[in-house]
């Protein structure tokens, strides 16, 4: 085979070898690292790809679509020059695209001259607002122990068979912008879209949250980019950067607030790792490659506020953990890069409390700067780390009980048995369709609360006691 | 200064190979492509140069040209670090933000210090004098209350022949002239040193003042001396950050160098958002003007996020040369070693232990190393003290990285994932943490409060670890079957860890304790122990000291007392006492 100089959308002939997604074309010079390619086979028909290495006779490239049908001298690869970019435009909400950004719903191609670039750039830690806008979804568990900011990526760690996606799409109905509970409400509306990416979701998930966004009226808002579980794997590995990109044109150019949704992650990395194991690539944790932690940091980084817009990005990517494991390298890693995690818990989902967020292993880590004081209420942080504590140790104390049998507890652990109770069935537990404000659930929790002896709650101030405490032995 | 050295012939992410110049140095800096991407050499086999590249590499083709400098990486050090904010290769990010706008470009060649400030030089030294390497010869105030001392650079001495006078300068002016030999070489404020040389200094002192946290966990129980190094281990969501945040905020150092090692964007940007605006107790002035801060963000290119480990301890080293006391917090060490594993995996090394390069320990033990209280090149006294972060994958502490940081650190601050669940803050696990450096600091405590600080707190461990070994007897059988003795154990252990250990950094006066009011807290709840095992002794019932009301104020002191009203504390002693009595005489 002789040395063609590749121009710009000049193709090479034949391919060296095709191994699963990965083929090796040689003979081609002048490629650049992370080039798109196109690639027509035999029959003539087209699919794309990236280049993953470029050596100077040689280079890798990884083919979205996957390699059937592929042969070694019937190949057609075509250098596009560029790195990989999607159309994006307002005109894009209201629409369904494919994993790789193309309409999948019959409309025709985005009209716009506006191409970005998939991998999106660095914020700089600088431009960057720290957030502090509180989403209020009217979820109690959420909003009165693990508030979820604008600009802030909060996952959902799920398993198979729990209620994430009902979850998700609940946030979605319900999320507005929180005010204090003192502050009348503004009447200013702004603008606010939802971009959706599925990877390697089934059509049902797919459907449901198109479903729900329809039933909620937000479906012109919504952009979905779709790679579903029977479509290409390695696509998968471009779907959330294009949803993102797109998500990065809506906040920080048009100033619209954007929440994404990423559903499962988990697949995600699965096509990572795949694609790493057919490189022969070192693997570090489960056979997941060792950059796994910079790559899913590349996206979920991809969130915020910056002080050159109105606009922001808020994003829940949802994840299922294998055999409902935290410590697996996909929510561990997750875990370590975003700002905390509503983790759902089999057995809460077993006894029937939706939504089941098991509150002592969720967190927001940026609750602390966007409630209390002229956000939510005075009280709101003491009365969450007091909730918190008090469920910490009434799982101690139902161990205890196991063991020992409820009737040999002594009083006060009895009183925080029933409280635990009561905390699963009446604050944890809410309907589909019940929207709670953050003042009802501040008052549910200190309901719950008074039916603790009043001096076991340490971490909320004599005032807060005085003020809300209704138990037995309250002041009068 | 760069002329072209090699041709790239391989890309493969930050890892980059040419052909070319065999005279290319390992670890030499170097240019790559027509942007100009910066790289530093990390190997040489025949023509072929290795390179990891600082910056993303798409859209570079083979055929692409590399420029040598002949000089390793290197940092700018100076007047105009302190309020800094660099990247890891110590690129200025806010003039990057004005460059190239809310994201970081590419190629983008900047000046790490201001070029264009004047700063009031006072000379110390006059011409003719004989300097050694690092010798001071001269001050400027970087900040109002901070005097930046301006050293001859170490690896230089001889005689200076003018020193400028006292006036004006930038940093690219001449303020002095030194001979060496028969050279004479001219002396500006700005000086470069490659960031993988340690600084040099006259000795090695054993540091035996702790640096002090106002963190009472840290400095009552695991203190950390001046010079020492300290590791935070923890699974994600156990308050690594905060923890990290807090001993910047609150450490007793003159000046604090803060790495964000392939972490969060936001916590940077909240760090930058809020020094500013603390004021720093010691010197009254905001903690942002005695702070350098190093941002590799986890978004930003990795071979970058490798070197920013190595920017800022050099920085702190500089500082530590003019005889300041410097604490160094890198977060997350971990994040530091993946970038070597994942290039390490790029060069087709051999692994070791989860992929991790053979080196790794090396690296940690070099890095560490650069910890230390010294004497300085010119006679004063500096350390550099480093507390390193650590997220073990799914918190678990047995692997390599926390591991092999163990073996090189004395100090060790365990997170606890159940105890950050509890919200109990700051999680540090009591039981599972160490500091080898109790009995170095102790006669420290003993200068200054005047008490027997280690006793106290071996016995304050004590009951903690006697509660531990309780609750496990509880949990069996309830804590009814323990006699009222050993529940008194449980009772005090509450105070210890509710009332002391537990501190809120959300909270004004519990945010930072003096170790005045740290040991006199520590004092009453031992005080409430002994008392109370005298009176159940006689028969008072444990159910009663329980309902004492002098218990919930143990327990809320630390948020009721501020530091300058310590006298209060007598009050609390005197009820202690009172109450305990009263029940006493019930019983007796």
């Amino acid at each position: 085979m002789s040395d063609v100089i590749v121009q710009s959308g000049q193709e090479v002939v034949g391919v060296g070898r095709i191994t699963g997604p990965i083929m090796i074309v040689e003979g081609a010079s002048n490629v650049s690292y992370d080039e798109v390619v196109e690639i027509r086979d035999g029959q003539g028909n087209l699919r794309r790809g990236r280049v993953l290495e470029v050596g100077e006779k040689t280079c890798v490239v990884q083919i979205f679509a996957g390699s059937t049908g592929l042969s070694i001298d019937g190949t057609r690869v075509r250098f596009l020059g560029d790195t990989l970019r999607i159309p994006v435009a307002e005109e894009m909400l209201g629409r369904v695209f494919d994993g790789l950004g193309n309409p999948l719903d019959g409309g025709p191609q985005p009209l716009t001259d506006h191409y970005a670039d998939v991998n999106g750039q660095p914020i700089n830690p600088t431009a960057r607002i720290y957030p502090r806008d509180y989403i209020q979804t009217g979820i109690s568990a959420i909003d009165g122990l693990n508030t979820l900011l604008r600009g802030q990526k909060l996952p959902i760690f799920s398993g198979a068979g729990m209620p994430h996606d009902q979850l998700a799409a609940q946030i979605v109905r319900q999320a507005t912008l929180g005010a204090a509970t003192d502050a009348p409400a503004s009447g200013q509306v702004e603008q606010f879209a939802i971009v959706f990416a599925a990877m390697g979701v089934k059509h049902d998930v797919a459907n449901f949250f198109r479903r729900s966004f329809t039933d909620s009226g937000a479906l012109t808002r919504v952009a979905m980019f779709l790679n579903l579980a029977d479509d290409p794997p390695v696509e998968r590995l471009v779907t959330p950067r294009a949803a993102l990109t797109l998500a990065e044109y809506l906040a920080y150019e048009r100033g619209m607030h954007v929440l994404v949704i990423l559903t499962d992650m988990t697949n995600y990395c699965e096509a990572l790792r795949q694609i790493s194991n057919i490189r022969g690539e070192v693997p570090s944790r489960k056979g997941y490659p060792g950059y796994l932690y910079s790559d899913l940091a590349s996206m979920y980084e991809r969130t915020g506020r910056i002080r050159t817009s109105e606009g922001s990005i808020t994003q829940i990517p949802i994840l299922t953990m294998p055999s409902d494991d935290i410590t697996h390298p996909v929510p561990d890693l997750t875990g370590y890069i975003t700002e905390g995690q509503i983790t759902l818990g089999r057995e809460l989902d077993h006894s029937g409390i939706y939504p089941p967020i098991a509150v002592l292993p969720s967190l927001s880590r940026l609750m602390k700067d966007g409630i209390g004081q002229g956000r939510t209420r005075g009280d709101h942080p003491r009365w969450g780390a007091q909730l918190y504590a008090a469920y910490a140790h009434m799982q101690d104390v139902r161990s205890l009980a196991s063991v020992i049998g409820e009737e040999e507890l002594g009083e006060v652990d009895q009183k925080y048995l029933k409280f635990g109770r009561a905390f699963e069935k009446e604050f944890v537990n809410q309907s589909l369709t019940e929207n709670r404000t953050i003042e009802q659930t501040l008052s549910i929790g200190w309901r719950l609360l008074s039916m603790l002896p009043k001096d076991e709650l340490t971490r909320v101030s004599l005032d807060e006691l005085k003020q809300y405490y209704k138990g037995d032995d309250a002041d009068h | 200064m760069s002329e072209q050295i090699g041709t790239v012939t391989w890309i493969s992410g930050p890892v980059v190979r040419a052909r070319g110049s065999r005279y290319v140095g390992m670890l030499e800096l170097v240019e790559v492509g027509e942007e100009r991407l910066v790289g530093e050499v990390i190997g040489l086999n025949g023509d072929i140069i290795t390179v990891q590249v600082y910056e993303e590499t798409s859209g570079m083709k083979p055929g692409a040209p590399m420029y040598g400098t002949g000089l390793p990486l290197s940092v700018e050090l100076g007047p105009g670090l302190l309020k800094s904010i660099f990247d890891g290769v110590q690129r200025p990010l806010p003039l990057i933000e004005i460059e190239s706008g809310s994201f970081i470009g590419r190629g983008m060649r900047l000046d790490p210090l201001y070029r264009k400030d004047r700063w009031k030089f006072t000379p110390t030294a006059k011409a003719g004098d004989v300097v050694s390497r690092s010798a001071i010869i001269g001050t400027v105030m970087e900040t109002e209350t901070f005097e930046h001392r301006i050293m001859v650079p170490a690896d230089l001495s001889g005689t200076l022949s003018w020193v400028a006078p006292s006036g004006e300068y930038t940093i690219e002016e001449p303020i002095a002239k030194l001979k060496v030999g028969n050279q004479e070489k001219i002396l500006t404020m700005l000086q470069r040193w490659p960031v993988r040389k340690p600084r040099p200094y006259l000795n090695r002192l054993r540091g035996t003042t702790p640096l002090i946290t106002g963190q009472r966990v840290l400095d009552t129980f695991f203190p950390v001396s001046k010079g020492g190094a300290a590791g935070i281990p923890g699974p994600f969501g156990s308050g690594k950050t905060v923890t990290q945040h807090s001993i910047a905020k609150w450490a007793d150092a003159q000046v604090i160098v803060y790495i964000g090692c392939g972490e969060r964007g936001n916590e940077m940007t909240e760090v930058l958002q809020e020094f500013p605006h603390l004021v720093d107790p010691r010197s009254g002035r905001p903690l942002m003007e005695r702070t350098v801060l190093i941002a590799n963000t986890s978004n930003m290119p990795v071979a970058a996020r490798e070197a920013s480990i190595y920017t800022g301890i050099t920085i702190a080293e500089y500082y530590r040369d003019m005889g300041y006391h410097v604490a160094l917090m890198a977060d997350s060490t971990s994040r530091w070693a993946e970038a070597l594993r994942e290039v390490s995996g790029r060069l087709e090394e051999m692994p070791a232990e989860e992929g991790y390069p053979a080196y790794l320990a090396g690296r940690l033990a070099e890095f560490y190393e650069r910890a230390g209280y010294v004497e300085t090149m010119n006679d004063h006294i500096g350390s550099v003290t480093i507390v390193g972060a650590v997220s073990p994958p799914g918190g678990d502490f047995s692997e390599p990285v926390t591991q092999h940081t163990k073996r090189f650190i004395r100090c060790f601050w365990a997170l606890d994932k159940s105890l950050s669940s509890a919200r109990h803050f700051p999680s540090i696990n009591w039981l599972d943490s160490y500091s080898e450096y109790l009995d170095d600091v102790a006669e420290w405590w003993q200068e200054k409060v005047g008490k027997d600080w280690l006793k106290m707190r071996n016995h304050a461990m004590e009951l903690l670890s006697e509660e531990s070994r309780l609750s496990q007897i509880v949990k069996l059988v309830g804590p009814d079957a323990l006699p009222d003795e050993e529940r008194l154990v449980l009772e005090t252990s509450r105070l210890l860890r509710e009332g002391f250990l537990q501190q809120n950094a959300m909270d004004k006066v519990d945010a930072y304790s003096t170790i005045q009011k740290q040991i006199r807290m520590l004092e009453l709840i031992l005080h409430f122990h002994e008392r109370g095992l005298r009176i159940v002794k006689h028969g008072a019932p444990i159910s009663l000291i329980h309902n004492l009301p002098i218990v919930d104020t143990l327990i809320r002191m630390k948020s009721l007392i501020p530091n300058e009203e310590l006298e209060k504390m007598e009050d609390i002693q005197k009820q202690i006492d009172e109450q305990m009595s009263q029940l006493d005489a019930e019983y007796r």
